[in-house]
């Protein structure tokens, strides 16, 4: 039996290692977050408080639930592909209370955006030269922005 | 403990509804949105974009984006008849309030290439990831936790499209979430919403009934760097070769 003489170090080591590796694995269960690997090697939650970010652009459906007449403008004219928020900017804010005023926009500014003349851009896109077109009036003053075509007529 | 056949009677139905409350699990975040039923990408119709500069601010607004950083940009390619391997490329400030007026049509072609991450199926990005903070979601979309990045930028370089940053102020890897907040509402992303022209459109790869499947059908479409095999969903239709 002189093979097992100091086999009492090797129970030692051993209990050691067992302790240790229990110690590890509590630690580690206590640290990694519980959603941890329920899709992948990741955290699962993560997913949820992404999607739980707060909007800024409330979208089209929402601002035509209730201006259903510029909708309505719209859709017989050139801009009927442009959604609300391209033009207005962000507005959930004002979709979620309607108190809150959108600012007023400038047409002298935002309509050249587009359609400032550019040999870049697409050659069907309608496109002026802002100053020899209107000689600095306002857009607003000839085409109504959400139908824009003269002919059009109609409201702002 | 004596329990008598008309208490076990009662106990064992409230047992079944506890126990099918376990296996149930917290619910998510938005109802009637099933993961699995979705897999996002986008469609970029570049004859369509006139350059605006409409989604990068769309973008930086929805997403809190930090002066100088993006999670989408607008790139000009002016590309030369007698020098197609090197095309001027500018983007000033992203694109962000427009480019120069180009007066007349000088030599060779211009056109706009929008620019965002591509939400790769087989990303690099996720892949490089010391910590598990990047990863593709059940529906396609690659997405940072930022409570778990140690910000170390691996990924950063890793993205073979220049996509991500660190947030100079989170000091973690940013990027774009293809607006996972709006799509799980089952809104479109900010820039798609603002883009006026339609050269944006989100795309639900998984949804029979969604446009792009027609499109791509009738369309040569083509995504950026295909010979780096990253399994891009961002399709551009009408992309030139000499685009990078």
């Amino acid at each position: 039996m002189s093979v097992f003489k100091d086999s009492g170090h090797l129970f030692r080591l051993a209990a050691l290692y067992i302790v240790g590796s229990l110690t590890f694995l509590g630690i580690r269960g206590f640290l990694v977050p519980k959603s941890f690997g329920e899709y992948g090697h990741y955290r699962g939650n993560a997913i949820a408080e992404i999607a739980a970010r707060p909007i800024h652009f409330a979208g089209h459906q929402a601002c035509e639930t209730c201006h259903t007449d510029v909708q309505q403008m719209k859709q017989s004219g050139m801009h009927a592909q442009v959604n609300c928020e391209a033009c207005h900017g962000p507005l959930a804010k004002h979709a979620d209370d309607p108190s809150v005023q959108p600012a007023k926009l400038d047409t002298a500014v935002l309509c050249v955006r587009c359609h400032a003349v550019s040999a870049a851009k697409p050659k069907n896109f309608p496109q002026v030269a802002a100053l020899d077109h209107s000689n600095g009036l306002p857009c607003e003053t000839c085409h109504k922005p959400h139908s824009p075509a003269i002919s059009a007529g109609g409201a702002k | 403990m004596n329990i008598s056949r008309r208490q076990m009677l009662i106990l064992l139905p409230a047992a079944a509804v506890a126990w099918e409350s376990i296996l149930a699990g917290t619910p998510e975040s938005s109802p009637n949105y099933k993961m699995t039923e979705h897999w996002w990408g986008m469609l970029i119709d570049i004859p369509k974009c006139i350059g605006c500069g409409n989604c990068v601010r769309a973008c930086q607004a929805e997403n809190d984006v930090p002066d100088g950083f993006f999670r989408t940009w607008v790139e000009r390619y002016h590309v030369t008849d007698w020098n197609m391997e090197n095309p001027e490329v500018i983007s000033p400030d992203g694109g962000k309030e427009g480019f120069p007026s180009v007066t007349q049509d000088t030599d060779g072609k211009y056109f706009f290439v929008p620019k965002l991450c591509n939400h790769c199926a087989d990303s690099p990005c996720t892949q490089v990831c010391p910590v598990g903070a990047t990863f593709i979601s059940p529906d396609g979309v690659v997405l940072v936790d930022q409570t778990y990045c140690l910000g170390c930028a691996y990924c950063v370089q890793a993205c073979p499209y220049g996509c991500r940053y660190i947030h100079p102020q989170k000091k973690v890897a940013d990027k774009c979430t293809l607006c996972y907040h709006r799509i799980t509402k089952g809104l479109t992303t900010a820039c798609c919403e603002a883009c006026p022209t339609g050269a944006r459109q989100l795309a639900d790869l998984k949804n029979p009934k969604d446009p792009i499947h027609a499109f791509l059908k009738t369309h040569d479409v083509q995504v950026l760097k295909p010979q780096m095999a990253t399994g891009a969903k961002v399709f551009y239709n009408g992309l030139d070769g000499s685009v990078r």
